[in-house]
């Protein structure tokens, strides 16, 4: 039914109009236009889009800047943000989308908050309504504002097109700098279509914001006292190294003082797979090693991580025993989950290099070796059964140890969320840093494909791995339309064992086994690929694996491995939540 | 840990939505809010709230930081009552007929220092400032006797006693970062 449009409307619409004339030999541009033009002043060359009522003047001089801007046209909003967050988890660069106001910057939420749980920089550019209609209930009007400041380092509406070049600047500076995380600038409609003399403004001074802290010197020396003097040191790596780009840094404070590692799901690929102090993987379903020295150790390094319940497991009893020196540059971070002895508030960068230079060098030897028994314990019980099965059905573990072997260990793991993720982050090896993307503090399912879009065109020239599950691919799979649409080769392995796996293990362990809610009637996913013109086969036995695999990463384009993998199997070890980080269940 | 009642001091750049931004922080740690002042600070364009919730240090602590990281936020800290001089103001509504009746008048002013700020055939409106157990205590007093047709208090205002100020402190930091890196 057309809906009668009272004068303020209509009013609304021939302004708009008028701002759209252009008028020979003025050299003032809209705001739309200004607002890509500091979108390219800021390095952006690929946007993660979707169009939309309160969008169009904005695609529309998209459409001039096309050769400078690459929009991926996703096929769902909450897909663009993903894949913004996948860009630039690869990349280091900031993920940008545009999509328009209500349904659409709605649609982004999910992606935002799971940006503002895993410090990935990411600036969402919201359409909105005009301004006169602000707070009317107008159609598609919602106020982005209110609800995305708990899930956004800033947030901030835009009413004039003179506004656009200082908030851009400012969003990206916030966004990148200091601990990342998602901005939103909500683009009312007028804002887009005035016009505006475009100059550009740098922003990286804000005084109410202070993205790195000076370094407390005093705090390096007595962390360097504490390190000299530890006889059990164990360091635990969060993203936080990667994110400022310290990787170097701490390979030398580990050595230097011979320091055990153990990595949480997002520092992963901040230390290669065979790097010897790597010692693996923390947490819930982590390696028993570092778990369990966690609770040994007599000084606990933790350098950007923030000691999440799935990395602790009960806080009453986690590294009771050891003193805690705490790296981070978030302060809020320091002493939020842990009691911490000594902080150390900056960035990991400068932080590691300073406490290095006060640090004696020192050999653990005995310390590191006692890792061993750990490691055997759990290849025996676990990661052997897991990787090398004698007989029966498909184990995910070897799916993508396999994989992870034939890409030469050197490709970028993307997981969506669940068993799929575990097995993925525990048997995917990694050469290279910024080579895992992974949803950890949310736990988005879906993440898995946009993600994994990201991280092609933010990887161009890399292998990029998608493992999924029967459940996640089916709450992103639109997203193959685009994957099809941008060509890109990515190598997407489902493992499909027709169950919300993850669910499924707990309600296996700790409800009777009463599967509610958790068994799935699927399609054939080979049949979907060939839809959208992707290569696929589907391997069940052990013995065409291999081949399968072969297959997948010679395939020049896009490649769905169906991977029917046994029905009921576990991810181990597993720590319960909130059990103590030593109560490991090694499934025997 | 023991609860005990925290004012929260915070400036910040006079933007809009940052009440919102505060307020959620609280609301995520269960923390009520007992009262609320905002005003502008005597540096222009910054702007200063005053918050007072009970809850035990370690929480304070926790919240502050997470206020403090806010972009817009320029300080957060957070005192007890003995770090501050705080005042609260208090409005009485009462009849003038029961008021003129009333016995010892004088007395009742003069003890709670009270001020009369309006006065007509229906009405009278009395002032007073003070700590909350001495706007309460008239509050008592003039409820049990004549009675009190409306009653307002405004949210704690307060200053700190210590020699450190903390906004300026920030502020100058900020400004010599400023400086050298131009």
């Amino acid at each position: 039914m057309q809906k009668n449009k009272t004068d303020k409307e209509n009013n609304e619409e021939l302004s708009i109009v008028n701002c759209q004339l252009s008028i020979p030999g003025n050299t003032r541009i809209s705001g739309s236009e200004a607002l890509l033009k500091a979108l390219i002043a800021e390095g952006v060359d690929t946007i993660f889009g979707y169009p939309g009522g309160q969008a169009i003047p904005i695609f529309d001089s998209l459409y001039d800047y096309r050769d400078q801007l690459k929009l991926v046209l996703v096929r769902h909003e909450q897909g663009a943000t993903h894949a913004a967050q996948g860009y630039a988890r690869v990349s280091g660069k900031v993920g940008v989308n545009i999509v328009t106001s209500g349904p659409g910057a709605t649609n982004t939420i999910t992606g935002i908050a799971d940006a503002m749980m895993d410090s990935t920089p990411v600036v969402i550019i919201t359409g909105q309504v005009p301004s006169s209609l602000l707070g009317t209930d107008a159609f598609q009007e919602i106020d982005v504002i209110g609800i995305t400041q708990p899930i956004t380092k800033w947030a901030y509406q835009v009413r004039k097109p003179e506004e656009i070049a200082w908030a851009i600047s400012r969003a990206f500076y916030i966004a990148s700098t200091g601990r990342p995380g998602p901005v939103v600038i909500d683009l009312a409609k007028d804002a887009q279509v005035g016009l505006v003399d475009y100059i550009y403004e740098k922003v990286d001074y804000i005084r109410s914001y202070q993205p790195v802290p000076d370094i407390d010197k005093e705090q390096i020396r007595i962390a360097a006292e504490l390190i000299n003097k530890a006889k059990k040191p164990l360091a635990l790596i969060g993203q936080g190294v990667i994110l400022s780009h310290a990787e170097e840094e701490l390979k030398i404070f580990l050595e230097k003082a011979d320091i055990p590692a153990g990595m949480t799901a997002l520092g992963l690929s901040a230390l290669p797979s065979d790097y010897p102090l790597n010692k693996g993987m923390l947490g819930m379903h982590g390696n028993v090693g570092p778990n369990r020295k966690t609770n040994e150790c007599d000084v606990l390094i933790a350098i950007g991580m923030r000691f999440d319940d799935r990395v602790t497991g009960n806080l009453d009893t986690y590294a009771k025993q050891a003193q805690i020196i705490h790296f981070d540059i978030d302060n809020s971070e320091i002493g939020k989950n842990v009691k911490v002895a000594v902080p150390v508030w900056g960035d990991a960068k400068e932080t590691l290099a300073a406490v290095t230079a006060y640090i004696q060098p020192a050999k653990h030897k005995q310390w590191i070796a006692s890792f061993e028994t750990d490691e055997q314990e759990e290849y025996t019980k676990v990661i052997q059964k897991e990787l090398t099965p004698l007989s029966g059905p498909l184990k995910m573990g070897e799916v993508v140890r396999k994989v992870s072997e034939a890409t030469q260990n050197d490709a970028v793991l993307v997981t969506d969320v669940g068993q799929n993720q575990m097995m993925g982050i525990r048997y995917f090896k990694y050469k290279r840093t910024r080579s895992v993307v992974t949803s950890g503090g949310l736990g988005t399912m879906g993440f898995g494909i946009p993600a994994a879009i990201g991280a092609q065109l933010g990887a161009p020239e890399r292998t990029v791995c998608l493992f999924m599950g029967d459940g996640g691919l089916q709450m992103t799979l639109q997203e193959f339309g685009t994957i099809m649409q941008e060509k890109l080769p990515i190598k997407m392995i489902v493992l499909n064992n027709n169950f919300l796996g993850m669910v499924r293990q707990w309600q296996e362990l700790f409800f009777k086994e009463r599967y509610s809610g958790t068994i799935l009637m699927n399609p054939d996913f080979g049949t979907l690929a060939k839809a959208y013109g992707m290569g696929s086969r589907t391997v069940e036995k052990r013995e065409e694996l291999g081949d399968a695999i072969k297959e997948m990463l010679e395939y020049d384009g896009t490649y769905l491995l169906v991977a029917n993998v046994e029905s009921h199997g576990m991810v181990y070890p597993m720590i319960p939540a909130g059990a103590c980080i030593t109560h490991i269940i090694m499934g025997e | 840990m023991d609860k005990k009642l925290y004012t929260v001091i915070i400036f910040s750049e006079n933007t809009v939505g940052l009440l919102n931004q505060i307020t959620i922080i609280f609301t995520r740690r269960q923390l009520n809010i007992e009262t609320l002042s905002v005003s502008p600070s005597a540096i222009k364009g910054v702007h200063k709230f005053t918050i007072t919730t009970f809850a035990d240090e370690d929480m304070m602590d926790k919240v502050v930081k997470q206020i403090d990281k806010r972009v817009d936020i320029l300080k957060a800290y957070y005192n007890t009552d003995e770090d501050l001089i705080h005042q609260e103001i208090a409005l009485y509504k009462l009849s003038t007929d029961l008021f003129l009746k009333m016995k010892g008048v004088e007395d009742l002013i003069r003890k709670y220092n009270v001020r009369v700020l309006d006065i007509n055939e229906d009405i009278v409106v009395l002032e007073k400032s003070g700590h909350y157990a001495e706007t309460q205590a008239l509050f008592k007093e003039l409820s049990e006797t004549i009675g009190v047709l409306q009653f307002i208090r405004s949210g704690r205002i307060a200053i700190t006693k210590s020699k450190v100020e903390r906004l300026s402190d920030m502020l100058s930091t900020m400004e010599k970062k400023l400086m050298e890196n131009n």
